[in-house]
């Protein structure tokens, strides 16, 4: 075991992935010589080389759609998208392309990829560099889409999506990156894709949520059990799509209360999914209203200081959330 | 006369390329044409319901995908690519349970429009209808290549409208940096659906955008057979050498309206359509080799005859192949754990073996055998 933070992890698991596996190489913007802007791939260039470590030209759609044929001819690439706000451009290379080879071949080409990038708030990234894009691909069936938080999260989930034989959008909350630190074990392991988790035994209410949300859920929790001797459950999702509904359903029908948070624009957003689902398979079990709490349905995350703070759903709102509904 | 025969004989004999091949090759046009003609046939029927047509491109498709070596090299087509799917080996079998949607179409069993070809087991990469995505693809596939050190060339091929998409610049610059193994083919029949060369681009020639990218760009006639290939071949040798990309532009013309849902009268002439038939490469390929005793008027007429037949009976017997089950619109998402789906064979969406026609397998083999 060793303590590290989330970003440390992903560099740490991405390196030994590619000392276990030739097939395994990085591609994306400043990943060789600058190491990537958040360092993930730091060192990796002097280590691997240039064939293994792709400096790509500035242009997303060919970033994701270069790895797709990387992978048709299999290789395992792990494409970079430096900040979740650019990767736009490649929308139709993952939506029409890497999402549908395998559908629309009937199952005789694949396409093993992953991509990585860093998305959220809280960092005062502003317009371009906050946001939340899971939504977007969470709703297209043929890619998957995973946002582990922590860094025992982050290197089983890292793991598990460079094996999978099936396209993954690996999504690491920036935010997390050097804040959140957690025992991390030193030898391989797995998380499973498609599986949640509960972060947090409770009785009195569920809060379902992801990325950065679950730090400050785990926070407004604790809060709540010292003030108010109420104990909510917290589950993290870990994947966006495949959704890990059972995990889910057994907690609210424990608590018979549920909440999401998302930092997404509150419409439509994940947390609309995961709301619509405990209505529908819950709703004679609940005790309460489905809370959602997101973010404000504004274009994307303003940048001075109190327009940031006013986005961002925080812990004491959070907690004030969960009070509210804990005693409804 | 003779020494005119002589020196174009010398001509194929130079480009590897015997009596039979030629023979196969204008057979493998053919067969495409007639394949058109019968699709076109079931769409007005009402038995298919869209198709695409390739008509005045088989010269450029079959000359170029004839360079390469089937099952090894890589396809990367789009949908008018017909004819070089037929020579990366589909057969009329497979072209036509593709255009009546059937279980055992091999490019997607029946889950694509026609015409968006797929095989793995030839090496033909799966395609989507956005254009030039596939750019991307074959740039991918070629640095894969590159790096195993494999000796495989990888084409892909687009039409005229597609070197206007970010992709296709993306691809090709990518390519070029990395000195791939790729040849980049332009079927340039003027015309994206309705819009014509002159508000896709100011320059005269899409082979002149290679010089953006570092590499060689090179203009041919698209309905002359051997120059096409003459040109593919080099293009393909410098791949396969390590030398790099090669951006091949083909002029030719498309005869029929984009689709079947397109009417081409509301944007070109019907002069314009058949002066440009005028020099249909069928039939100047067909020219070509009357004049070196290979055909005459007869065996044009009998070999017309034939694959006629031979196109005929595969759309009575692709018509008569089962249809999908509707049940297995939900597999493929994801790959399938297999024990759970017992009751599908997985395999069941592939062909029959590579047809023996033409003679390119044997060729494959001894290529690979000289040791390159």
């Amino acid at each position: 075991m060793t303590e590290k933070n989330v970003v440390q992890t992903i560099h740490d698991t991405l390196q030994e992935e590619m000392q276990a596996d030739d097939r395994v190489l990085v591609l994306g913007e400043d990943v060789g010589a600058r190491g990537g802007v958040f360092r993930v791939t730091a060192g990796f260039l002097e280590e691997f080389g240039e064939m293994r470590v792709i400096d790509t030209p500035l242009a997303e759609s060919s970033i994701v759609g270069v790895a797709i044929g990387m992978a048709m001819h299999g290789l395992l690439p792990v494409a970079e998208i430096q900040f979740a706000d650019f990767i736009h451009p490649a929308f139709d290379q993952i939506v029409s392309e890497a999402a549908r080879i395998r559908y629309r071949s009937n199952g005789d080409w694949s396409c093993p990829m992953v991509i990585r990038a860093p998305w959220g708030g809280g960092v005062h990234g502003a317009l371009y560099h906050s946001q939340s894009i899971e939504a977007f691909y969470g709703h297209v069936p043929g890619i998957k889409v995973v946002v582990p938080s922590t860094p025992y999260d982050a290197k089983g989930m890292l793991r598990a999506a460079i094996r999978d034989p099936d396209p993954v959008l690996y999504l690491e909350h920036k935010k997390t990156y050097r804040l959140i630190k957690g025992k991390v074990p030193d030898e391989p392991y797995e998380v499973p894709i498609g599986v949640a988790d509960v972060k947090r035994e409770g009785e009195d209410l569920t809060v379902v949520t992801y990325g950065l949300m679950l730090h400050l859920c785990l926070e407004a929790a604790e809060r709540l059990q010292q003030e108010e001797g109420l104990s909510a459950e917290v589950v993290d999702v870990r994947t966006i799509a495949p959704l890990d509904k059972a995990t889910i359903l057994d907690s609210v029908r424990k608590t018979a209360k549920a909440m999401v948070v998302y930092e997404d624009n509150r419409t439509y957003g994940a947390g609309a999914e995961i709301a619509a689902t405990i209505a529908e398979e819950l709703m004679f079990e609940l005790d309460g209203p489905i809370v959602r709490f997101g973010g404000p349905d504004i274009p994307a995350m303003p940048f001075a200081t109190p327009l940031e703070h006013q986005y961002m759903p925080d812990t004491g709102r959070i907690y004030e959330k969960m009070r509210e509904l804990a005693r409804f | 006369m003779a020494t005119r025969v002589k020196e174009s004989r010398a001509r194929h004999r130079r480009l590897d390329l015997s009596d039979d091949d030629l023979l196969a090759m204008y057979r493998m046009m053919v067969t495409a044409r007639l394949c058109d003609e019968a699709q076109f046939r079931l769409n007005r029927q009402g038995k298919a319901p869209f198709v695409v047509p390739v008509s005045g491109h088989e010269g450029c498709q079959v000359a170029t995908a004839w360079a390469l070596r089937r099952g090894h090299d890589y396809f990367v087509p789009y949908y008018r690519d017909m004819a070089v799917c037929l020579t990366a080996g589909l057969t009329p079998h497979d072209v036509f349970l593709g255009v009546f949607g059937k279980r055992d179409d091999p490019s997607s069993g029946g889950r694509q429009m026609p015409a968006h070809w797929s095989a793995r087991r030839l090496n033909i990469v799966t395609g989507s209808s956005p254009i030039a995505t596939q750019i991307p693809h074959a740039a991918g596939i070629a640095y894969a290549i590159k790096y195993r050190g494999a000796d495989a060339v990888v084409a892909s091929w687009f039409g005229d409208g597609a070197t206007s998409e970010g992709d296709w610049h993306e691809g090709l610059n990518f390519s070029g940096i990395h000195r791939l193994p790729v040849v980049w083919v332009c079927e340039n029949n003027r015309y994206a659906i309705s819009v014509p060369l002159s508000k896709q681009m100011a320059v005269e020639h899409v082979s002149e955008r290679a010089s953006a990218y570092g590499f060689p760009g090179e203009t041919v006639d698209g309905n002359d057979v051997l120059a096409c290939h003459e040109a593919m071949k080099r293009a393909v040798d410098r791949a396969r050498n390590g030398d790099g990309p090669t951006l091949l532009e083909c002029m030719t013309y498309r005869f029929h309206p984009h689709t079947s849902d397109d009417d081409d009268r509301t944007y070109r002439s019907r002069e314009e359509v058949e002066e440009a038939k005028r020099n249909d490469p069928i039939l100047l390929f067909g020219n070509h080799l009357k004049q070196q005793g290979l055909l005459d008027d007869e065996r044009v007429e009998a070999l017309r005859a034939e694959c006629k037949t031979l196109v005929d009976q595969e759309v009575d017997r692709a018509w008569n192949a089962p249809d999908p089950e509707p049940e297995s619109v939900m597999r493929h998402v994801f790959a399938e754990t297999g024990a759970e789906d017992g009751d599908e064979d997985l395999e069941s969406h592939g062909t029959e073996a590579v047809p023996a026609e033409p003679p390119r397998a044997d060729r494959a083999e001894e290529e690979e055998g000289d040791g390159r």
